[in-house]
C-alpha cells in the first residue's frame, strides 16, 4: 500500500468518531467500581459508629483529601492524554490534596490532643491501609488505562502514574469510611505510601498500555 | 509557514465537521512536511532514508486514529509535530534494535532473495497481510481498488455500515500490529 492508497483509505474513514476520552475513562470507570466495591464490602465495610465520626471534622477532611486527590488527577490525567501536553502547566493541581493535608496537619497540631503525636500517625489500621487501598484501586487502574488508551500521551508512564493517582483517589475515597484513624498524621504517611504504591503500578502498566 | 498551518487548522476543522474531502486534502498536503522530517531524523540517526515512508505512514495512521484529541479550538500544527516526533522516536528506536537483531537473519536469508531492494514492499503492505480476511479484503478494495465505500458493499455483499466498521477496525488492528512488531 503506498502512501496515497493509504490517506485515500483514511479519508474514506473520515465519518467514523471516537468517543472523547473523558466519556471512555468515566465509562471505564464505571465498569470497573463495581469490583472495587465488592472488595471493599466483602473485606472491610463501613466502620460501624459512622454516624458519629461524621461529626468529627478530621474524618470528613479525609474525604477532601482523597476527593481533591482523584478530582484532580482526573483533570491531569485528561489533559495528559493529548500527544502534545506535558505536567508543566496543569501538574499543579496534583499539589492541591497535598495543599490540603498541610492545612489539616495543622489544623490538629493547633488543638489539644489526648493521645501522643506518634500513635495518632502509626494508628491502629496502617496495614489494613496499605493493602486495601492498593487492592480497590487495581481493578479501577485497569478501567482507567483502558479508557484512556484512546488518547496519545508524550510521556505513557507519566500518564499511567497519574492514573494511578486517580484510582488511589477514587479508592482510598470508599476507605476512609471503613478506617478509624483520623488523625490528618496518619493519612499523610499511610494513605500517601499505598498511594505511591498504585502509581508506581500505574507507571508500570501505562509503559505498555499507554502507547499509542 | 504561519498561513499553512492555518489552512491546516481549518482543514482539519472542516474534517472533522465531516467534510471527507477537506480531511483527503489535509492528509496530502502535511505528507511531503512529515516525509521531510521523517528523512532529517533518519539521516541524522545514520539510518538509510529509504525508509521514510514506513515513518510517513506511521505517522498519518497515529493522526487519523487519535484526530480525538485534538482541541479543535487550538492549532493543528504542534498537535501534528508532536505526533510525528513521539513515533519518530519510536521508529528510530526499533530500528536501531532491529537491524542489531537482522545481521544474523540476512546472512541466511540474503542469497535466496530477489535482487530487487527498492520494490520491498512497505510495512504496512506487510501487516496488511496478517489481518483477518474481511478486514484485510475491505482495506484492499478501498486502497488498492480505489473502491468506494458503496462499490465495497456491493462487491463484498456487505451493507455500508459493516464496511465502515470493518474499515475502521482495520486500520486500527493495522496500526496496533505496528507498534507490537
Amino acid at each position: 500500500m503506498d502512501t496515497d492508497q493509504l490517506i485515500r483509505t483514511l479519508a474514506a474513514d473520515n465519518a467514523y468518531r471516537a468517543r472523547p476520552i473523558g466519556v471512555a475513562l468515566m465509562l471505564a470507570l464505571l465498569a470497573a467500581a463495581p469490583v472495587s466495591l465488592l472488595i471493599f464490602f466483602a473485606e472491610l465495610g463501613v466502620r460501624p459508629d459512622v454516624m458519629t465520626a461524621m461529626h468529627n471534622p478530621f474524618f470528613d477532611l479525609k474525604f477532601a483529601v482523597t476527593l481533591a486527590l482523584a478530582a484532580s488527577a482526573i483533570a491531569v490525567s485528561l489533559h495528559l492524554s493529548r500527544p502534545e501536553a506535558s505536567l508543566r502547566s496543569f501538574g499543579w493541581w496534583l499539589l492541591i490534596p497535598a495543599g490540603i493535608l498541610v492545612a489539616a496537619i495543622s489544623g490538629e497540631m493547633m488543638m489539644p490532643q489526648r493521645t501522643p503525636m506518634m500513635t495518632r500517625l502509626i494508628g491502629k489500621n496502617s496495614m489494613a491501609c496499605m493493602t486495601a487501598i492498593p487492592a480497590m484501586s487495581l481493578p479501577l487502574l485497569v478501567g482507567a488505562l483502558y479508557g484512556l488508551r484512546q488518547g496519545a500521551p508524550a510521556r505513557p508512564a507519566v500518564a499511567g502514574a497519574v492514573a494511578g493517582l486517580l484510582c488511589a483517589g477514587l479508592a482510598a475515597t470508599v476507605y476512609a469510611s471503613h478506617c478509624t484513624d483520623d488523625s490528618p498524621l496518619f493519612v499523610a504517611t499511610w494513605y500517601t505510601l499505598a498511594t505511591a504504591i498504585v502509581a508506581s503500578v500505574g507507571a508500570l502498566m501505562g509503559t505498555r498500555a499507554l502507547r499509542y | 509557514m504561519r498561513e499553512r498551518e492555518d489552512e491546516w487548522t481549518d482543514l482539519m476543522r472542516s474534517a472533522i465537521s465531516g467534510d471527507d474531502a477537506a480531511y483527503h486534502r489535509l492528509l496530502k498536503a502535511i505528507t511531503p512536511v512529515l516525509r521531510a522530517a521523517a528523512r532529517r531524523g533518519l539521516a541524522r540517526a545514520g539510518q538509510p532514508v529509504d525508509q521514510s515512508e514506513d515513518i510517513v505512514q506511521d505517522i498519518l495512521l497515529a493522526v487519523h486514529l487519535k484526530r480525538q484529541t485534538w482541541d479543535s479550538n487550538a492549532p493543528f500544527a504542534p498537535w501534528l509535530f508532536a505526533i510525528a516526533r513521539n513515533k519518530l522516536i519510536d521508529a528510530l528506536r526499533r530500528r536501531g534494535k532491529r537491524i542489531f537483531v537482522n545481521i544474523d537473519d540476512f546472512a541466511e536469508t540474503l542469497p535466496g532473495e530477489t535482487p530487487e531492494p527498492t520494490a520491498s514492499p512497505s510495512e504496512v503492505t506487510a501487516q496488511l497481510q496478517a489481518l483477518p480476511a474481511r478486514q484485510r479484503d475491505v482495506l484492499q478494495s478501498i486502497a488498492v481498488d480505489s473502491a468506494s465505500i458503496k462499490d465495497t458493499a456491493a462487491k463484498f455483499s456487505m451493507t455500508e455500515g459493516a464496511v465502515r466498521v470493518a474499515l475502521h477496525r482495520g486500520l486500527a488492528s493495522l496500526t496496533a500490529k505496528l507498534r507490537d512488531q
